[in-house]
């Protein structure tokens, strides 16, 4: 057994294996996340910045302990720099709101075919109420993001918002060929995060990126928590994107004048026990040993795209190398549809898989199909996660093709 | 999870591909998608005189939609317009319970409330047909 199942309360007690291989939606939460979640819930509940009491002192002073654990998380140089949103989603909304005003009429944000939902359709949003357009990097037949093609699509590109890795093909973007086309154009980058921050800290100042944005669930935390980090300047030209308690600095009946960030974006009540848990997830994440964690990934990884090669009539889409990716991997069996291939890995394997569009319909697009397979690890899959989903794959096929 | 939403009479009614196709000169069309997964179904009919005298559907979808979709030509063709005006009534009323002999074989998918969608969406096309129908008057 991974001996790292001993950090997630979802392996203590089961009646049948947990082949959890659906990581790229939501992770198993982490122990130290869920008792975080709980001694607040019980201990320190109560509301953060308003109460006097000793209660709501300790209340305060762990959210703010969780902001500095994104803070350190992402390498970001101030805490305020970090805003804590309900997810991915909302970060990725905000950050389309922050930026928005910069869009003249005619700019281009300048996305990509790979991106989810959540990193497209708020700048088709932005770009509509702004008069601006969207223009899209195309992808390789491996999956990934080609770079090749930037300069030609440099013209009037104001915005670059692109996934840091993809949750369809697992393709890790090069970050610094999109930095440098930054640097030449002029133009702000915006990363979404969503799927690499399951993998391990990052560093926003050595990225150099200007957003990102990433949710809790999907690195071992609570749902309903994310985080978008943005340069303290871009964050302090903006104006605020929700209105209510905690983001005002003084309120009149006509106007209000807001607070600096990270506040000015957090209006209302915070969700308090999912930050504070977030935090500690964030904290155990920090602890681990990513070297050992990447390599024990990727020879994973490469089990699963060697048996899945193996397998008649499976197609991998995107790269089937272990280089510059996580260990997402979409596929499909021939003559077999993605949800019932799930369906019955769950009924009769106990593998749990996610089959269908994956929130990204134009790359389904790019790839001439409706619907894949996609099985994605986490540092407390291992192998006989792997080989249930390759010998239950066989059974389908047999059973179904 | 019901093992049983795989068995061989749900696979044999997916395989019969029974009304698969697309019609000719139909009187009415409708396309429906299922957002969940990106399937879809396009169902043509041939109306005269108040009955389906012709169906046929064109189906993107798992082995349960087009088990369904099956379902759909086997009882909807031939009928008159009002019967078929109920079914999408019927099979949502049979997944929640009520017995049906017509929809017997779908009810391992009673247990499987995510995979609901999968069996009304070629009803909700045939529906989708028949208010347009009625609209043209």
């Amino acid at each position: 057994m991974n001996p790292i199942r001993q950090d997630f309360p979802a392996f203590d007690q089961l009646d049948r294996p947990l082949h959890f291989l659906d990581n790229a939606a939501t992770s198993q939460i982490c122990r130290p996340a869920l008792d975080a979640l709980i001694r607040f819930e019980t201990a320190d509940r109560s509301n953060v910045k308003r109460g006097v009491y000793a209660r709501a002192e300790r209340a305060s002073m762990a959210f703010d302990d969780a902001r500095k654990a994104a803070m350190e998380f992402l390498n970001a140089s101030l805490p305020e720099e970090v805003v804590f949103t309900s997810g991915a989603t909302l970060g990725l909304n905000t950050a389309a709101h922050i930026l928005q005003d910069r869009l003249q009429p005619d700019d281009v944000i300048l996305v990509s075919l790979l991106e989810h939902h959540s990193n497209l359709v708020p700048w088709q949003l932005a770009a509509e109420r702004r008069g601006a357009s969207l223009r899209a990097i195309p992808v390789t037949d491996g999956g990934r993001l080609d770079l090749e093609r930037l300069d030609e699509l440099a013209d009037r590109v104001k915005i670059v918002a692109v996934t840091h890795a993809s949750n369809v093909t697992g393709a890790i973007t090069d970050v610094a060929r999109l930095r440098s086309f930054c640097d030449a154009t002029g133009a702000l980058l915006v990363l979404d995060g969503a799927q690499r921050a399951a993998h391990g800290p990052i560093d926003v100042q050595a990225l150099g990126c200007d957003l990102y944005a990433f949710s809790g669930h999907k690195c071992f935390g609570p749902t309903g928590i994310g985080v978008l980090w943005g340069r303290y300047d871009l964050l302090d030209a903006a104006p605020p994107f929700l209105g209510g308690g905690e983001m005002i600095r003084r309120v009149n009946l006509e106007r209000s004048t807001f607070a600096p960030p990270p506040h000015r974006y957090e209006a209302g009540t915070p969700p308090i026990g999912g930050a504070i848990a977030l935090g500690a997830a964030l904290d155990w994440s920090m602890a681990q040993d990513w070297d050992q964690l990447g390599t024990q990934e990727r020879e994973l990884a490469g089990r699963m795209l060697d048996g899945l090669a193996a397998l008649p009539g499976c197609r991998i889409y995107g790269d089937t190398g272990t280089q510059q990716r996580i260990g997402v991997v979409s596929f499909e069996l021939e003559d077999v549809h993605a949800h019932d291939v799930c369906q019955l890995l769950d009924s009769d394997h106990g593998v749990m898989l996610r089959g269908g569009h994956h929130c990204a319909q134009p790359l389904m697009e790019r790839f001439d199909t409706v619907a894949t397979v996609r099985a994605s690890l986490a540092p407390y899959n291992d192998s006989a996660d792997v080989d249930a989903l390759l010998n239950g794959l066989e059974a389908v096929r047999r059973k179904l093709a | 999870m019901n093992d049983a939403l795989y068995d061989q009479a749900i696979i044999a009614e997916a395989r019969s591909k029974t009304g698969a196709g697309r019609l000719e000169a139909p009187t009415v069309t409708a396309e429906c998608d299922n957002p969940l997964c990106g399937d879809r179904i396009t169902v043509d009919l041939a109306v005269q005189d108040g009955a389906i005298s012709d169906l046929a559907h064109k189906t993107r979808g798992c082995l349960l939609t087009q088990a369904s979709a099956s379902l759909l030509a086997r009882y909807a063709k031939g009928g008159d317009v009002a019967a078929a005006g109920e079914l999408r009534a019927a099979i949502e009323a049979f997944l929640k319970g009520q017995e049906d002999e017509r929809f017997a074989i779908l009810t391992p998918v009673r247990n499987a409330k995510s995979r609901w969608d999968c069996v009304t969406l070629p009803f909700q096309a045939l529906a989708d047909a028949l208010a347009d129908l009625e609209k043209r008057g």
